[in-house]
């Protein structure tokens, strides 16, 4: 390695924020065409080193050298105009305006109209990812969205592209060809920063791994040499607790779901159509699917938020399906959407009162109109205990706590209320993996004893790992329920809806 | 009753004079909520510039001056509003209600030595061939220059958001801060530009009624104009030239409805005088029963999270 094969080189890096240091003196060096994987927890300050190159977030101390010339970008425009591209994790795209005028705001000095159309077509179809500049982003689905993002930077001629958990919204089979079109970037001599917490991609894809813990660089690493394990711990710093469960054959059926179609309300959401599967008591059914493909509408229609004729959701042989929220709850069938502040939890209100909110049914909580706090805040404590919520108390707000321990909080207040139907989307979306683990092990438990779970998620090793039987939500169709058991990457790919009209790159 | 006193080419070239107000305000607070802000103080702003216009004219005695200065006094009312959402985090329909009570109070001060007074006149624009035309000249072109003003604004506007890279750039900032922050974008330099254009519009408009349309300075004078304004927006769908068809619309029925009043059309006042309320807000909820949706960020709050 000499000085002229490093593109972009890190020294001391240093970012503190009141109460936390996110980064404490990170140094790394990125070689020309190289693809470096940037690994770690949760809150590691993997999000925060980025946002310095890209000029986000100024350091408090440290230098960047890029290209052999120091590298100080005061804003995106000045790091975009150095030769760095970004993708985000959730994505800085427009719905209501369409794909040509979204990559036009992105670039630093787009041609006219007409030409960038042009040009977005042919850079679209050379790296296999086909796009039509006329359409409205809103109506894309989520891998074509990426797609924009990451036409939006090859058009600039990036030296180094960033990309932030960019398979988390693909099938597998939109992951492959993703890695196609990156590999085919990085022969070219552009270097690709990875940042992912999916460690066997990291395996196939990158050459080198920089791993940070709490702020602080722990460790590199060569991905092809070392094994996933072996890096899950470099990131935890411990070892890890896979959750466990006892075979067990499954009960009666609790909540069947016969036909079910309704349309979304929301103006970009996706309407359910013809869904129809049952699930028995002991047994985790779990739902796979890319975002944006029907989740948040069925958990609103088990869980009550919206309505459908009654036939089409039976609850233990009761037609339930014109039974909003607070009838269901009463009946046992309870839920936890994924959105945590806001559609869970109200972040405003103290933990007490969100326990409350949901328990109030099932936990007596309430007589002819008034409440028993005292009550309420034992219900809140008991969650608190049972799912080790980090805390200072149970009358702190719920935005005050971090991601992970708001999701044990809204999860465990589920859990405890004995459900004999619980539906859960994303339960450990943005949760650390000592959590995550708690959680799953928890909803195993659940369903030892009796309770029929239902896991949705985007998280196809979560699915696998808690799942007796699966299925997959495409475009607001269900496929076929099958058991989990001895499913392949492959075929859970082509039930999540294949490529979604994605091409491998011309190499 | 006699309707043969109606003139429809008065009533044509009348009903533009009326709908300019409207028209002005209505065009700056379509560009401020483009932006994503929702500015509710269009009245205070209407009002402060109605005398800031007014008291200018009045000492230089030049109208074109009063204009000039009742953007000013729009556009720096507005910057306290921007001052308080952008920079402060304040609720924007608070700050909005309160600009407006602060804007009436502001001008009925500002305007105690001026009432009794009359303006100096602004020129209508006489071109000695066309608008000597039957018909169409004094339609077309018998008009002060406010009235031109207010229609080009429109077609300036429509460009702007249409065509040009800062019209996508601040519709982009109305359609998601956090995206538009993300990509490095100034979001609140755009928003507080943008709620300036609409002070100054708003200013504008409120001038044209203490200068041209009265004209002469009374508290209060300009009446609620600035809640048609922004209701005019609403049911516009956020589309310039919507704007203007219901300025237009609304000024026309008012007009007429006084007409058909002076006339003696045997129907109680009140149902005339709510009738250009009616037919506007009808006229536009039909139209707006297309696709087309407010900024998705209205009215939000932007925190630049690190």
């Amino acid at each position: 390695m000499t000085e002229t094969d490093i593109l972009l080189s890190i020294r001391g890096l240093t970012k503190a924020y009141p109460g936390v240091v996110a980064n404490d003196g990170v140094s790394l060096d990125i070689l020309r065409g190289e693809v470096h994987a940037l690994l770690g927890e949760n809150g590691a300050g993997k999000s925060t080193l980025v946002k310095m190159i890209y000029g986000l977030v100024k350091p408090d101390s440290g230098e960047m050298v890029l290209n052999g010339a120091p590298f100080a970008p005061a804003e995106p425009q000045a790091a975009r105009a150095s030769g760095v591209a970004m993708v985000f994790q959730h994505f800085s795209l427009f719905d209501a305006l369409n794909v040509a005028e979204n990559i036009a705001l992105g670039m630093a000095d787009p041609p006219k109209m007409r030409d960038l159309a042009q040009r977005i077509r042919e850079v679209s179809e050379q790296y296999g990812l086909p796009l039509d500049p006329d359409r409205l982003v809103g109506n894309l689905s989520a891998g074509e969205r990426q797609r924009v993002e990451i036409v939006r930077c090859l058009l600039q001629d990036p030296k180094l592209l960033i990309m932030d958990e960019p398979t988390s919204v693909l099938t597998p089979q939109e992951v492959e060809i993703l890695f196609a079109t990156l590999r085919k970037l990085s022969a070219e001599g552009t270097s690709i920063l990875y940042i992912s917490h999916k460690l066997e991609e990291i395996r196939t894809l990158c050459d080198e791994a920089t791993i940070l813990r709490l702020g602080k660089k722990v460790a590199t690493c060569v991905p092809r040499d070392t094994t996933a394990r072996d890096m899950a711990e470099l990131m935890v710093g411990a070892e890890l607790h896979v959750p466990e469960r006892a075979g067990k054959l499954p009960g009666p059926v609790r909540l069947a779901v016969n036909r079910l179609n309704i349309a979304s309300p929301a103006q970009f959401g996706t309407s359910l159509k013809d869904i129809d599967f049952e699930v028995r008591g002991g047994e985790v059914l779990g739902l796979a699917g890319v975002a944006g493909n029907g989740q948040d509408e069925l958990l609103a229609a088990l869980s009550g938020e919206m309505l459908s004729s009654a036939e089409m959701v039976s609850f233990d042989g009761r037609e339930i399906g014109n039974l909003g929220p607070t009838a269901r709850r009463r009946m046992g069938l309870l839920s936890a959407p994924e959105e945590r502040l806001g559609h869970a939890a109200a972040p405003d209100m103290s933990l007490t009162e969100n326990a409350l909110l949901t328990g109030v049914e099932r936990e007596g909580l309430e007589r002819h109109g008034f409440l028993y706090w005292g009550k309420a805040r034992d219900f809140a404590e008991a969650i608190i205990k049972r799912f080790d919520v980090r805390t200072p108390g149970t009358e702190n707000a719920a935005r005050s706590l971090s991601g992970g321990n708001l999701q044990k909080f809204v999860i465990g207040r589920e859990v405890m209320q004995r459900p004999g139907v619980l539906v859960v989307n994303q339960p450990t979306w943005g949760v650390d993996a000592a959590a995550a683990a708690v959680i799953r092990q928890a909803l195993l438990d659940l369903a030892e004893g009796g309770t029929a779970v239902i896991v949705i998620s985007q998280d196809l090793d979560e699915l696998m790992e808690v799942s007796d039987r699966f299925a997959a939500l495409n475009e607001g169709r269900l496929s076929t329920v099958v058991p989990a058991k001895g499913l392949s990457v492959e075929q859970i790919g082509l039930m999540m809806g294949g490529a979604h009209g994605m091409e491998v790159a011309h190499v | 009753m006699d309707l043969s006193a109606i003139n429809p080419v008065l009533l044509i070239a009348s009903l533009m004079v009326a709908a300019t107000p409207i028209l002005l305000a209505g065009i700056g607070e379509l560009v401020t909520e483009r932006a994503g802000v929702l500015n509710l103080g269009v009245e205070g702003m209407m009002i402060t510039g109605a005398i800031c216009g007014f008291a200018a004219a009045v000492i230089t005695g030049s109208p074109l001056l009063g204009f000039v200065a009742a953007a000013l006094g729009g556009a720096m009312l507005s910057l306290l509003f921007a001052f308080l959402t952008q920079y402060a985090l304040a609720n924007q329909v608070a700050s909005g209600l309160a600009l407006t009570l602060f804007g009436l109070g502001l001008s009925a001060l500002l305007g105690q030595g001026y009432v009794g007074i009359k303006p100096p006149a602004t020129p209508r624009i006489d071109i000695p061939f066309l608008t000597d035309l039957p018909v169409v000249g004094r339609i077309l072109f018998g008009h002060d220059l406010m009235v031109y003003f207010g229609i080009a604004l429109v077609a300036a506007v429509w460009a702007f958001l249409r065509y040009s890279r800062a019209g996508l750039i601040l519709r982009a900032v109305g359609e998601s801060h956090d995206a538009a922050h993300a990509l490095g974008y100034k979001v609140r330099r755009v928003r507080v530009l943008a709620i300036m254009f609409g002070g100054a519009c708003a200013g504008l408009g409120g001038a044209y009624v203490s200068l041209i349309r009265v004209p002469q300075w009374t508290e209060g004078m300009t009446a609620g104009a600035g809640w048609i304004a922004l209701a005019l927006v609403v049911f516009a769908s956020w589309k310039p030239w919507r704007v203007l068809l219901g300025a237009y619309l609304f000024g026309g029925v008012t007009v007429l409805q006084l007409n058909l009043q002076a006339a003696g059309l045997a129907i109680p006042v009140e149902y005339l005088s709510m009738s250009p309320y009616l037919i506007t807000i009808l006229v536009l909820v039909i139209m707006s029963a297309d696709k087309s949706r407010a900024p998705a960020a209205l009215g939000r709050i932007f925190h630049a999270a690190q």
